[in-house]
């Protein structure tokens, strides 16, 4: 039980609206906080889901990978920007490249490491200002309703219904940002689904019980937000977070693909790949790379959501 | 129902309004203006870049701006391609229909996959196939479009060349020997289609899969076994008309999705469509263009999305729409 609450501590710790309380959480089943009792079921569920844990093992591999990009950097002896004249496409598993080189003679594996790195920046960051951005939206429009929940509702209806990838492209025109303006961009484009999901979440919390009895004790509405409300909602943003950043991670790397995400010389998984394609026939391991990394922690982190929804939906018990 | 599409199409309007206004906001209210660029030429003096702002209408206050832009649009007018002067009308009328035939042909095709391999799926819960089903859309779910293209044109048409089997085209619409019948055009058709239906096909195979499996533990499900109706009759007479509602909401919100993978696939296929055009515009900083490119798919959007409603309206007998 204890080994448990060691383990479920860090990945769960932030999400938990209560106080952290070591010793109210030693205490089982008939724990006097309701809502760490959820995040202790739904962790003692998602170990026992061996998909979603090879998929949190994995995810955690690339993040070391990403992270120690420098120390790859070091240990190779060759750095993410220098490349070698006639070094150019040598193909990987041979000689001191491992992974090879790309059109610039460039060593594809510190490359990915350090575009990974970038990639990874952007999707989290993206998907942290989106949650802020739908998060509030929602939150006001599902709490407040009247004409605010009518405007910002509009507001949501247009932006759903605008394709977001030319309007992506118009913009990175327009603006040239970089890595965090980019991330800043999806995020200012990705806010209305979530800010629909929350407000239908508040929606239904707010005529519930435990806020009218709150509410009747002399609650004002920011305390019932803040200590009613939120932590009801939790559950939810910590699932839509872990499906978010994969579906962020394509749209950097799609961009990027284009030529309108993360400009060169910062490398990052989808520009590799756009300055690969034109390679196509000199070396497809080029292309193949980039791309492989980011279906595998597109998928990773996939994995990790799918066992996430699964352990903190309230109606599964267990 | 003509009462019905008429109401839908008036809540459309503030949606068009809204679309025009969040593009047109887009381009102006960047600081300075595409004449900026030329007041960094020396040899342009200052009352010349006064002048060509005046031409253009830029010296205006912008909400006048926006409302010319909108009258114009009105007469069907998107204005003139900043590169060639072309009308942006016609380069994206020119190019609609390949778009169209690409995307009507991957959303056919997700959908012929899907709904048989999702309900299959469904009804053998937890069977090897479902199994096998499972893994294959979460692989494929997780993949880049581009990146699936990519691997597509690398084994169809790369490796295959090389091994010497039968390749498939990978480039445009049709032959440039002008050798343009029917087969040619599909032979070309077929990688682009597959590459652009894939995220969706996994998308909603599963999804079939889990609305089915929450339909037939219903009970009108144990009825119609119960009569003794043959289990086909069960599955696609009963089960998949109640699991097939939400589909239809599915498929009219993952359109824009579908748009934006539209643009990608004609951009690595060089298959002459609008998100092609879209992305030369980009490429070039064809303001207009692009400006035409993202209205035109919103466009198309809200269309798909008002045919999603009407196909709703029709399966759903509970809802009228008088």
């Amino acid at each position: 039980m204890t080994e448990t609450r060691r383990a479920a501590a860090p990945a769960l710790a932030e999400a938990s609206p209560e106080p952290h309380q070591p010793s109210a959480a030693a205490v089982s089943l008939t724990d006097a906080h309701p809502a760490s009792g959820l995040y202790r079921r739904a962790w003692r569920r998602f170990r026992r889901d061996k998909v979603a844990m090879f998929g949190l093992i994995l995810t955690v591999l690339i993040v070391l990978f990403v992270l120690s990009a420098d120390l790859i950097s070091r240990i190779t002896g060759f750095d993410y920007r220098t490349g070698e004249l006639g070094q150019q496409f040598l193909p990987p598993f041979q000689g001191p490249h491992i992974l090879g080189t790309d059109l610039n003679g460039r060593d594809v594996l510190v490359r990915l490491a350090y575009g990974g790195r970038v990639s990874l920046f952007v999707a989290v960051l993206a998907a942290l200002t989106t949650l802020v951005i739908g998060g509030g939206v929602g939150a006001i429009s599902g709490f407040f309703g009247g004409w605010a929940d009518g405007v910002l509702m509009r507001l949501v209806d247009v932006l759903l219904s605008v394709p977001g990838l030319p309007i992506l492209l118009l913009i990175s025109v327009l603006y040239r940002p970089g890595v965090t303006g980019l991330a800043v961009i999806i995020a200012l484009l990705s806010w209305p689904g979530v800010a629909r999901l929350i407000r239908g979440e508040v929606l239904g919390r707010r005529g519930a019980e435990y806020v009218e009895a709150a509410r009747v004790a002399g609650a004002d509405s920011s305390r019932i937000i803040l200590r009613h409300i939120i932590p009801n909602v939790i559950p939810l943003m910590v699932v839509w977070i872990s499906l978010a950043i994969p579906a962020l991670i394509l749209t950097e790397a799609t961009l990027s693909f284009l030529g309108f995400g993360v400009r060169v010389p910062v490398p990052s998984w989808g520009n590799m790949l756009d300055g690969a394609t034109k390679y196509f026939a000199k070396s497809w391991t080029n292309v193949f790379i980039p791309g492989f990394a980011i279906w595998l922690t597109v998928l990773a982190i996939n994995l990790i959501g799918n066992g996430l929804r699964d352990a903190l939906d309230p109606r599964l018990n267990d | 129902m003509g009462r019905f599409i008429l109401h839908r199409l008036i809540q459309m309007i503030p949606l068009v309004i809204g679309i025009t206004f969040l593009t047109f906001a887009i381009v102006n209210l960047v600081p300075g203006s595409p004449v900026d660029r030329i007041a960094f030429n020396p040899r342009a003096r200052p009352e010349d870049v006064a002048r060509i702002k005046e031409n253009l209408g830029l010296d205006r206050p912008w909400p006048e701006r926006y409302a010319n832009w909108l009258g114009d649009l009105l007469h069907g007018d998107l204005g003139l391609s900043l590169i060639n002067y072309t009308p942006v009308r016609d380069r994206i009328l020119g190019v609609l229909p390949n778009t169209l035939v690409l995307t009507t042909t991957s959303l056919v095709l997700a959908l012929v996959i899907s709904v048989p391999v999702g309900l299959q799926a469904a009804v053998r819960r937890n069977s090897v196939f479902d199994y096998a089903v499972n893994v294959i859309t979460t692989v494929l779910f997780a993949m880049p479009t581009f990146w699936f293209g990519l691997l597509l044109i690398l084994l169809f048409a790369v490796k295959f060349n090389e091994w010497g089997l039968p390749s498939l085209p990978v480039g445009g619409i049709y032959n440039l020997r002008g050798d343009t019948g029917f087969l040619d055009r599909v032979q070309h058709l077929i990688l682009p289609a597959i590459a652009l239906a894939g995220v969706q096909l996994a998308a909603w195979t599963r999804y079939i899969r889990s609305s089915t499996l929450e339909v037939i533990r219903l009970d009108y499900i144990r009825t119609a076994e119960a009569k003794g109706l043959r289990d086909r009759t069960v599955l696609y007479g009963h089960a998949f008309r109640n699991a097939l509602l939400p589909l239809v909401t599915l498929v009219g919100l993952t359109l824009p999705e579908l748009f934006g993978g539209a643009l990608l696939i004609e951009t690595i296929f060089a298959w002459n469509g609008i998100g092609r055009l879209a992305y030369d515009a980009a490429l070039s900083s064809d303001y207009t263009l692009i400006m035409g490119t993202v209205l035109m798919f919103s466009v198309l959007t809200l269309l798909a999305n008002l045919l999603a409603d009407v196909a709703y309206a029709l399966l759903d007998p509970r809802i009228r729409y008088d």
